[in-house]
């Protein structure tokens, strides 16, 4: 099971920091990272080894936390210890600030683009979620302050084609959102976690959302239409969502991210016992009760906690993961024989 | 006169050992919890508490008991240390928990993974507490605030 996932190469991406995220480039040519340092670098091929394109230094006055691409790939937005959101214009190796996003009383934990591209959410630890439009001039403007969870919102993503919010949260919950008239609702809440959720992913069809928490389990949600099938009850027209499958008993602290790639459908998570896992949906499972089979597990991928990993969007199997220790890696992962 | 005694034991113990006559592999297992136990403990004796002119260890904030030690593998430790706050204060409590956390961050050798607790029964909004010092998202935030941060360096500031 070792050899399903090989290491590439890896950088020293944030020296004496710890490396907070990862995001590709809508194209799967860049990646983003941003960490503890207060920078942002790019990183891309030259041959068969990965340098650094350029860096971003100035910004924030804190940590970085997470970046983002916007779905055209010209546009980076960046979320920070210090309140704010940035949004930078790409033009070649060159990255420009074009605006500020304040509002938030705190730390900004997360931000996440639309498929749009007209619309992004952030996060923060007090305790909202906001949604910004986008204009064609580049102007942005804050059309919803969500305030619906208790505590803390540590990650926020968009469905992969419609226009629906997640949001994961200190509260142990997962939040669904999306637009009624003007304004945004929240329209469902996910429980069943024991402790704070890190992360969230949708699969490739975004009928089903994966999540990871410090309860050390991941958990697999399918969205159950009004009217559906299997006569899941539903309130009003808004969908149903129910939990269809635990994967507990395979990390041994809290796993601070998950990925579900695109192109094949595979789940990775970072755990915060410095391994990588991979799982696969099994073969001939029941669509109402999924099973997953872990397919990779990789003891020590980095020297301390892994924090992130995020699968390239055009290049299947290419998965990248940083850590604590300030380091980028990356993975070829092979579905092994025999599954 | 001591190094030959000490080369005498050692040489003693060996013997012993090989011959199966002394403790297994398994048994030695305690001694080195022990020890890492103690070296956690040595740094952490001296952190000072936030409000008044004493260390945790004068006011028993912590003890040699409140510290285990549990192997993970071959080259690293889980690190518990469990410690009594002297005032049901919410936001001391959270204070010293962070100076805990960032001491040994910084000064344990060995590599660890570290879990921090309020002793059960000790205070009300306990859980609270737990999650937040555990959370280590939580942990970075608020030692990039600088009054706290100025807090936390002069509690860990080690002893002349």
């Amino acid at each position: 099971m070792k050899d399903s996932l090989v290491l590439l190469g890896r950088v020293p991406a944030h020296p004496d920091s710890r490396c907070w995220f990862l995001a590709w480039n809508p194209a799967g040519t860049l990646l983003a990272s941003c960490g503890g340092d207060r920078r942002i670098r790019i990183w891309g091929t030259e041959g068969d080894s990965w340098i650094c394109k350029s860096v971003i230094s100035e910004g924030h006055q804190r940590t970085v936390r997470k970046v983002a691409w916007s779905p055209c790939g010209n546009y980076l937005a960046s979320a920070s210890f210090d309140a704010t959101t940035c949004i930078w214009k790409k033009n070649q190796d060159d990255f420009e600030c074009v605006t500020t996003l304040e509002g938030h009383e705190n730390e900004v934990k997360s931000v996440a683009w639309a498929p749009s591209g007209n619309l992004l959410a952030t996060c923060s630890r007090d305790k909202s979620v906001w949604v910004w439009e986008v204009d064609e001039e580049d102007e942005y403007e804050c059309v919803s302050v969500l305030n619906s969870h208790t505590q803390d919102v540590k990650h926020v993503v968009w469905h992969p084609s419609q226009e629906l919010l997640a949001s994961a949260s200190y509260d142990d919950t997962v939040k669904l959102y999306r637009e009624e008239e003007d304004d945004w609702v929240c329209c469902a809440t996910l429980e069943g976690h024991e402790s704070t959720v890190w992360s969230l992913a949708f699969d490739p069809s975004g009928q089903r959302l994966a999540s990871c928490s410090d309860d050390r389990t991941v958990r697999i949600w399918r969205q159950y239409p009004p009217g559906n099938e299997q006569g899941v009850a539903c309130s009003g027209s808004d969908p149903n969502w129910k939990c269809v499958c635990t994967l507990s008993g395979f990390h041994s602290r809290t796993i601070y991210d998950i990925a579900w790639c695109q192109l094949t459908g595979a789940l990775a998570t970072a755990c915060g016992d410095d391994a990588i896992r991979v799982f696969e949906e099994d073969p001939n499972s029941d669509p109402q009760q999924p099973t997953f089979s872990l397919t990779a597990h990789l003891h020590q991928a980095h020297s301390q906690d892994v924090n992130c990993v995020a699968w390239n969007p055009k290049e299947p199997g290419l998965l990248a993961s940083c850590s604590d220790d300030g380091e980028v890696a990356f993975w070829k992962y092979q579905r092994p024989e025999g599954l | 006169m001591q190094r030959v005694s000490g080369l005498l034991s050692w040489t003693l113990s060996r013997v012993l050992w090989l011959s199966g006559l002394s403790e297994s592999g398994a048994a030695r297992q305690p001694r080195i919890m022990e020890e890492k136990a103690l070296e956690v403990y040595d740094l952490i004796r001296t952190i000072r508490d936030p409000e008044k002119p004493s260390t945790l260890e004068e006011l028993e904030v912590v003890s040699e008991s409140c510290v285990e030690v549990q192997e993970i593998n071959e080259e690293e430790y889980l690190v518990i240390i469990r410690f009594t706050p002297t005032v049901p204060h919410c936001s001391l409590a959270t204070l010293i928990g962070l100076c805990l956390r960032v001491k040994l961050q910084r000064c344990l050798p060995f590599k660890h993974k570290l879990e921090i607790y309020i002793s059960e029964g000790t205070h009300s909004t306990e859980e609270d507490i737990n999650k937040q010092i555990n959370d280590k998202e939580r942990v970075a935030a608020a030692m990039e605030n600088p009054n706290l941060r100025e807090i936390v360096e002069q509690c860990v500031l080690e002893p002349d």
